[in-house]
């Protein structure tokens, strides 16, 4: 057998919608994390239920892992289809594992080197169970293959169908063990990529960017939530509105995108942090919305996950193609910030962050993730997310006693150097306002005179002065100083494009990463001074027009060297972004 | 000795903008009566003071329209928000703060055309907001186009030939859609204007008000002579409002003669809000008060165990 490697693979476990490829992939994310390896378990499905190829890709490592990874090692195929999709993507020694029925031509995969596993998957399903556990057969076939101990699925078989009754359990775990012991059995002995728990390794958390993302709005205090369901986005209001009542979050289910932005608005107007999330195409439904909160100057914060458009696009797939659209969204000039975290950790940090932002500075805040950042499920060690570093900063919020002590008339809209005009909410008999969509003086009557709107068009932009100067944060740069090539990058590709400057420094070439968390108000001053430090830089970016290139053009005068992008819907893999740099980038030599 | 809260309190200094003669004008008028006889009321009934209402215990959110600015002409807390959406606002701001006495005041096109999905779905969701649309059955404040509500055959500047669509008949539309109160009024009877917001702010869930507003400068068909000579109340005539067919039967009563008042009634039902389990004992506003003086963290740390 060629040299064993331990804790360093991917598995692809692939198979129609309703196969249940999603709930097998989850669980056999959480039997790894719970043996103490890190994990990065990405989604790949189509939007509908039936029907379909659907797969999930588990990372395994003994490090953390920011991404997945090509190529991949197991392939556990509950279709035919499965084998041909995946076949190009094996390692030399990898396998692939499939039920007896389904007659693959071994030849293919053996001229790569890859061995090719008939198991009776579904015989042992249906003898000790039934056939629809021909997943649960696969997943310990998968253990039994790489020595993964059988322990670790079994009790996430105990936890995942408790509420389906014992009988259910007991009969999956059958499958699983008889299924572990033929695979591990016949083949074990010849497969090189073996996985085990790692001794004394600390409990981790296997949760995506939306969970982070709710438990630190949550903790930053947002009880108020409006959505209407579209992925990606969708499991944060579902995590908000599963939470135990005590934590008194109200969540609310509207009629459409219109009505979700607007709730929330009316909940921040009348004192509530308040959020809603979508993805583009109902983000298009609320930047209307966006605009009066804007004008009003009432803090919002909307969570952008983005998809594959245009239009109904790849409703189920990546991509970054939103990120000029945010900042540009809606009509007329407003203040809004933009974030765009890279990361599940960053996630549970805008949770909090992003409202903090809304009150500061009484803007819309637009956190834009993406269906990647979204659903990818990660290990997070448990002081990943912290709660005792969570601020609440309402910035210039007036609390009842402040507004106690009011003398002079309350003005809403008070002109102030910093753009920001002491807020109170309704409630108090010192602080009677109204606002209004139309422009609006200081006390927020409607008018449309000169000075006025000159001063008032001025003191909301001015919002974003402050921002910059106290909160936007530098693009940050990852990695040695004076690179060869800079792969500068925003969202969720931050993680394979370290990932890829690890592999081409690790292979005697020369790259860093410089990533922008706050995308606008853009650091103009930072981005020209780190971008001016690099050597070549290259945009990495999941849209055709290389946005973030434009941006730091139209905004610096910079013009980045090159862009790597990427708009069929798939993640960026760090093996792909090295490859698209060239071999004399990835070797640091002339080809 | 009982005072009277004086509706001067809501009074405003902004420069009023309406045309002489509008209709809103009766009812801004009616609605600064009607928060002041609810005063009045809580006065009188001392166990009731949180539902005193004050300029700054009440929230008026309105659309874009004509009539949708006048929050900007009262002293109270309010919102002139986006076309068709203040529904929403609404709902959002009583979700949010409960305490608040939330109205809306709109606009036929606000409410009927662009916002009527959410006119709907208000009506079914039932919070406890009142709703008031001055209802002129034409765009004023683009100078005359036809409105959801415009009979057939009504020749406005987009409908050269007279609007084909029959109109949008919004007593029978809320009833349908679950209204719990459902009234009309005619801006010509100022009184009855009031009454009718003072029993839909009273009203526990949300109340539609549609008042017959004439529009003076563009509407010359629906005029108040028009309305004086159809309209008539359903008090005088026995109307049981919490009679569903009899409801549905006057709710289409409308060429020769026109029904004013309460159409339908349904008391007694839990509001939207009533039935928010994440409510009770405390709301989002009050619930980030207390956490912006204590954020309390390690009452989150047991979440991190359903990620294990």
């Amino acid at each position: 057998m060629a040299n064993v490697v331990t804790n360093d693979m991917s598995i692809v476990i692939g198979g129609d919608a309703g196969q249940g490829v999603e709930s097998s992939g989850a669980g056999f994310c959480l039997s790894f994390a719970r043996a103490g390896l890190h994990v990065f378990g990405i989604q790949d499905y189509r939007s509908r239920i039936r029907g379909g190829h659907n797969f999930y890709q588990i990372r395994l490592s003994e490090r953390p892992r920011l991404s997945h990874s090509n190529p991949v090692h197991l392939v556990l195929a509950l279709t035919p289809e499965t084998v041909d999709l995946h076949l190009d993507r094996l390692a030399p020694g990898g396998a692939v594992i499939f039920p007896e029925r389904f007659g693959i031509d071994p030849a293919p995969a053996e001229a790569r080197g890859v061995r090719v596993d008939s198991l009776p998957l579904m015989r042992i399903a249906e003898e000790h169970g039934s056939k629809v556990m021909t997943n649960t057969a696969a997943l310990g076939a998968a253990a039994g293959i790489t020595e993964f101990p059988i322990a670790y699925m079994e009790q996430v078989i105990r936890d995942n169908f408790a509420a389906k009754g014992s009988d259910t359990v007991e009969a999956n775990i059958k499958v699983a063990n008889a299924a572990y012991r033929v695979a591990r059995e016949r083949y074990g002995a010849d497969f090189p990529f073996k996985l085990a728990p790692v001794k004394d390794a600390p409990k981790r958390m296997l949760i995506n960017g939306n969970e982070a993302f709710a438990m630190g709005a949550l903790a930053g205090g947002c009880r108020f939530m409006a959505a209407y369901p579209m992925t990606p986005a969708t499991s944060i209001i579902e995590w908000l509105a599963a939470l135990p009542h005590e934590y008194g979050v109200v969540t609310k289910h509207a009629e459409d995108e219109i009505a979700a932005a607007c709730m929330a608005i009316g909940a921040s107007f009348a004192g509530a942090r308040a959020m809603t999330a979508t993805s583009g195409g109902g983000f298009c439904l609320m930047v209307e919305a966006m605009g009066l909160a804007g004008m009003t100057e009432v803090p919002l914060v909307i969570v952008e996950s983005q998809r594959g458009g245009p239009s109904t696009g790849l409703p189920t797939r990546t991509e970054q193609s939103d990120l000029l659209f945010a900042i540009n969204a809606s009509h007329g000039e407003s203040p809004r910030i933009v974030t765009a975290p890279g990361t599940v950790a960053d996630c549970f940090e805008a949770g909090w962050r992003s409202f903090n932002l809304a009150d500061k500075y009484q803007c819309p805040v637009v956190v834009l993730v993406d269906q990647a950042l979204s659903s990818s499920l990660v290990t997070l060690d448990m002081d990943g997310i912290d709660f005792s570093q969570v601020e609440i900063d309402r910035g210039a919020t007036l609390s009842h006693e402040q507004l106690d002590s009011l003398t002079d008339g309350y003005k809403r809209f008070a002109f102030s150097d910093s753009g920001v005009s002491p807020r109170a909410v309704p409630g108090h008999p010192a602080a009677v306002f109204a606002a209004s969509s139309d422009e609006h003086d200081e006390v927020g009557h409607i008018t449309e005179e000169i000075e006025n709107r000159r001063r008032m068009m001025a003191k909301r932009m001015r919002k974003l002065d402050q921002a910059l100067a106290d909160d936007i944060r530098s693009p940050e740069l990852h990695g040695p100083d004076g690179a060869d090539v800079t792969l500068v990058c925003w969202g969720s590709t931050f993680g394979a494009c370290l990932e890829a400057a690890h592999e081409i420094n690790a292979s005697g070439g020369s790259a860093n990463v410089l990533r922008f968390l706050d995308v606008w108000p853009i650091p103009e001053e930072a981005a020209t001074a780190a971008l001016s430090r690099c050597r070549r830089t290259v945009v990495v970016e999941q849209n055709y027009t290389a946005q973030l290139a434009k941006l730091i053009r139209m905004t610096t005068g910079v013009k980045v060297d090159d862009s790597l992008t990427k708009y069929d819907g798939r993640p960026f893999a760090p093996e792909e972004i090295a490859a698209g740099l060239g071999k004399e980038v990835a070797s640091g030599h002339k080809a | 000795m009982v005072t009277r809260l004086d509706p001067k309190l809501f009074d405003s200094t902004a420069e009023v903008t309406w045309c002489a003669g509008c209709g809103d004008f009766a009812i801004l008028k009616a609605l600064k009566q009607a928060f002041a006889d609810l005063a009045i009321l809580r006065a009188l009934k001392i166990a009731f003071a949180d539902l005193d209402i004050l300029p700054h215990q009440a929230l008026v959110v309105s659309g874009i329209g004509c009539g949708s600015k006048l929050p900007d002409y009262m002293t109270v807390n309010g919102y002139m928000t986006i076309h068709g959406r203040p529904l929403p606002i609404a709902t959002g701001a009583k979700l949010a703060s409960p305490g608040l006495h939330v109205v809306v005041v709109n606009g036929d096109g606000d409410s009927y055309g662009i916002g009527g999905n959410h006119f709907v779905q208000t009506c079914r969701r039932n919070p406890d907001i009142t709703q008031i649309v001055e209802n002129n059955q034409i765009y004023g404040l683009t100078k005359g186009q036809y409105s959801p509500t415009s009979d057939k055959g009504f020749i406005t500047t987009t409908s050269p030939d007279g609007a084909i669509e029959p109109a949008f008949n919004p007593m029978a539309v809320a009833i349908a859609a679950g209204a719990t109160f459902v009234a009309r009024a005619f801006a010509g009877q100022p009184k009855h204007v009031a009454q009718m917001i003072e029993e839909g702010i009273q009203h526990r869930g949300y109340a539609l008000i549609d008042v017959l507003q004439p529009c003076v400068t563009f509407n010359r068909v629906n005029t108040y002579d028009f309305y004086r000579q159809r309209v008539y109340n359903l008090a005088d005539e026995g109307h049981d409002p919490t009679d569903r067919e009899a409801a549905w039967r006057k709710a289409y009563e409308w060429e020769e003669r026109i029904p004013l008042g309460v159409l339908y009634r349904a008391d007694g039902l839990p509001t939207y809000d009533d039935q928010v389990k994440t409510l009770d004992g405390g709301s989002p506003v009050s619930r980030l008060t207390e956490l912006a003086k204590d954020p309390r963290p390690a009452q989150y740390e047991s979440l991190k165990d359903g990620f294990l």
